[in-house]
Formats: structure tokens, sequence, C-alpha cells
């Protein structure tokens, strides 16, 4: 695997509308090899079992709960340090850049893991276009705040609204992408409908579904399972295999549709790509 | 009285077993989702723990209605209690550690939850070798003495659940809410019969 280079094009993003709501199918614009070849988790599974607490904590709570979850014009604010502020509609988000297919791998804490085909922009490329200035050190991203659209916020299992951080060379990333799709199709809602965080060498809660914010700061923004339980959720939250979560291993990982588990690999198997990140840091202290 | 028909055990019995054959049916159509292993690890850990608390719910039932026959079915429930956590020790030691014994014990010397969870597991298994009547009739007063270890192993059991939960809980909470019930109004009991004997 490769940094992205160019394998073929094509054209359209056909009737990719705001509404996520309706699974209809993309024709990407852009190819590129940053893919594991790996076998692809089933789409059923992948929409079936899911971590988004914002439409309930049981796994298969979001795709029963999210169904109805309207996405129409959706914007994403985009704040901080930065010479442009301002928004970007999701209609803009696909047109404006290329929507490339990454293969990914998706390591959960909870040591299960899936591979992934999610249709993104480089999180860089739309950052780029807000000229971040030089106190830009992090890049915080917000969900959407709203109990009567996501029922799971009416109980106060987590600080609502749900927020994450990259420092700006981790969001800078060419590994780091805005999905805004998977499987060929637009976001099902219940895998964070319209548009969603996917850094792959993170562990899945780092990826920050239904955004509605971005910001530049200047110092390190909090993150919520962090703030929920800061002893087992750092704000790095690399995938590591030699630290383990306070209560269970992170060793090995259960991929989906497998009986055994396999060993978990370091940054899950984008070290490559992403160690030099990290060079010198002490990754027990920073997890 | 219905617990007197002949046929109230044979039910009581299937009515044990059913969330078994619900897993195995599930199991067999394909249909424990996307993690089964972790679907039938958290079904048996349900099972075993909801039937342990039905075991000490008869006591107190039998105080409440003044019926003895209570009584009659908590051997059986306590076996069930014992069958779905074999199957709940059994998947995890086969699915998660491949039945390789250092592996598994690397995992419960290292993870409170699953310390907490083991030992009440092999705190059962004297529990299940003395339930038959030989063993009662042998052990004779050591055998309430011994099966005491009951509230031992309902504590550990909750607590090895409220322990692995990440964020939400409200369903470890329920299960430790009415352990405490069953607990507790024990103690009172046993305090006011305390006083019985002072007065």
């Amino acid at each position: 695997m490769k940094a992205g280079a160019v394998v073929g094009a094509s054209v359209f993003l056909n009737g990719l509308s705001a509404r996520a709501n309706a699974s209809v199918e993309i024709n990407k614009t852009k190819k590129t090899d940053y893919r594991v070849d790996e076998e692809l988790t089933s789409f059923e599974d992948a929409t079936r079992y899911n971590n988004f607490y914002e439409f309930g904590t049981g796994k298969s709570d979001p795709a029963r709960n999210a169904q109805n979850f309207n996405t129409d014009d959706w914007r994403i604010e985009i704040s901080g340090e930065c010479n442009k502020t301002g928004q970007v509609g999701l209609e803009e988000l696909i047109h404006g850049f290329d929507v490339e297919e990454r293969i990914y791998r998706l390591r959960c804490v909870e040591a299960w893991s899936m591979v992934i085909p999610w249709l993104g922009v480089p999180l860089a490329d739309i950052l780029k276009k807000f000229e971040p200035n030089s106190r830009a050190k992090y890049v915080a991203f917000t969900t959407l705040l709203d109990e009567n659209r996501m029922p799971g916020q009416k109980r106060p299992v987590l600080d609502w609204p749900y927020v994450e951080g990259l420092r700006m060379d981790e969001a800078m990333h060419p590994l780091t992408l805005m999905a805004v799709g998977m499987y060929g199709k637009t976001m099902p809602n219940q895998n964070g409908a319209p548009v969603r965080l996917v850094v792959p060498w993170k562990y899945g809660f780092k990826n920050i579904k239904s955004i509605v914010k971005i910001e530049f700061t200047e110092k390190q923004p909090p993150t919520t399972w962090n703030i929920a339980n800061p002893r087992e959720y750092g704000f790095y939250s690399n995938v590591n295999p030699e630290v383990s979560h306070p209560r269970w291993s992170q060793a090995r990982e259960r991929r989906i549709g497998d009986f055994f588990k396999r060993k978990t690999l370091m940054f899950n198997g984008y070290a490559d790509e992403v160690a030099s990140l990290y060079a010198g840091m002490d990754l027990k202290k920073n997890f | 009285m219905i617990l007197k028909h002949p046929l109230a055990k044979p039910v009581f019995f299937l009515l044990c077993l059913s969330p078994f054959l619900w897993i195995l049916a599930n199991a067999f159509f394909g249909d424990l989702g996307a993690n089964p292993v972790e679907t039938v690890t958290h079904q048996t850990g349900d099972w075993a723990l909801r039937l342990l608390l039905l075991t000490l719910l008869l006591t107190p039932l039998k105080n409440w209605t003044g019926n003895a026959q209570f009584i009659r079915f908590r051997r059986m429930v306590g076996l069930f209690v014992y069958f779905y956590a074999c199957m709940h020790f059994l998947i995890w030691f086969l699915a998660d550690h491949g039945l390789d014994p250092y592996s598994m014990f690397d995992d419960v010397l290292e993870r409170p939850y699953i310390t907490l969870g083991f030992i009440a597991f092999v705190l059962l298994t004297p529990l299940a070798i003395t339930s038959n009547n030989r063993m009662i009739r042998k052990l004779g007063k050591k055998w309430k003495t011994l099966h005491k270890l009951v509230y031992l192993i309902l504590i550990l059991a909750v607590a090895h659940y409220l322990w692995l939960v990440k964020a939400d809980l409200l369903e470890p909470m329920l299960y430790a809410l009415v352990a405490a019930v069953l607990l507790l109004q024990r103690v009172n009991l046993k305090l006011l019969l305390a006083r019985f004997q002072l007065a």
C-alpha cells in the first residue's frame, strides 16, 4: 500500500444529494491504491453492528434508531485559527473535491475489526482551502447536537455533543479521510451520515460521525471518551497491541466474520505511513 | 396448586432451557448478528445471572406466600445457572483463547473483570457438585454453610458485569439493584430474628 497514486478516473457522482437517507450508487471520481488486500466486511455486518451512541448504546440500536435521521441541507461550519472561516455544504464537499475509494481496516477499541471500502475526500484537501494559520496546531470536530434527531442524546451516557480532535499533522496526513459514503453508496445513517472522519491507524471512536463543526485550535481540544474516562482513553488513541486498555488486552482482535481472534497490528497495519508522526514519543504515556 | 402439578417441574425445566434452545436455533439459522461469539457470550452470561437472581428469589417467595413448594425448584434453577455459566466460560475459552490455558490464565490474572467472573464460575462448581441428595445428606450442616457461597458469587457476578461496561451502566445497574434487594432483605430478616432472640 503506497501513497495515493491515481489509478483510474471516472467522472460522475451520480445523484448524490445531501439526502443520505436514500442509499444512492456513487460513481467515484478517483481511484487510489490506498487499499488493503483483505476480505471486505459484508455491507450487512458493517451496517448492523455499530457504535453510534447518539442512536443508542446497543450494537444494533443505530441501524434501528437512525432510519429516519434527516440530513437534509447538511453544513459543516469551519472556524478558528485560519484565514478563511466559513461553511461547507455536503453538496459542495462532494462536487468541489475529488471523492476517492479507500479500503481501510477499522479497529474498534473493543477489540473487534472490519475492512471497509470508504468513499471520501482527504481531510487535508478540505482544510487547506480554509488556510489554517501558524497558530493552528490542532483540529477539533463536533457532532450534531439535536436530541430530537439523535434520540440517544436524551440520556447522559456521554457528554454531548460528541467531540474529537487531531493534531495538525495527523489531520493533514494523506490517510486521513472525510468519508461521505461506503460500499459505493452514500453514508448509511447508522455509520455516521452524511459525513464522518476516518483515521485508520486510530481506534474507531476517533472517527467522529455526523460532523457539523471543524475548528482549528492552538491548544489540544477535548475529546469525548477522554472526558468520560481519562485513564482509559487518551487523546491519541493510536491502535497499539502493546498498550492494553486498563480493562482488556489490545493485543488481539476479532475480525467481524471470524470465530477466532487475530493479532492486532501496530498502528492497525499503517506503521509505515504514520509511525514517523510519533517518533520520539512514549506511546505508553501518550496512549 | 399449580406448583404441585406433576408437570410443573418438566415445564419449568423447558422454560429454563429455552434460552439455550433459542441460541441454538439462531445459530442454526445464522441469526446471531454480526458478532456471533459476542452474542452467545453475552446471552449465556445474562441468563446465568438472571437465573442466579431467580434462585435467590425463591426463598423470599416462600416466605411471602407461605408456599414451600417454591423451594422444590431451587436446585434445578441453580444447576441451570451452572449450565449457562459453563457455556459462558467455554465460548470465551474456545473463541478468545483457542483452548490455550496459558493464554486464558494470563487474561484471568490481568483483567480484573475477568478475574471476578472466573472466581464466580469456579465457586459455582462445588455448589453444582454437592447439589445431589447424597451429598446433601453426607455434608449435613456443612452443606448449608458451603451453599452460602451463592451470596459471594452473586456479588462477584454483578461486579463482573458492571466492570466490563464502557459507558452505559443502565443494564448492569438494574441487575445490581435486584441483587441488592435480594441480599438486603435477607440481612434485615436476620437482624429481626436476632432481636427476637434477644427479647
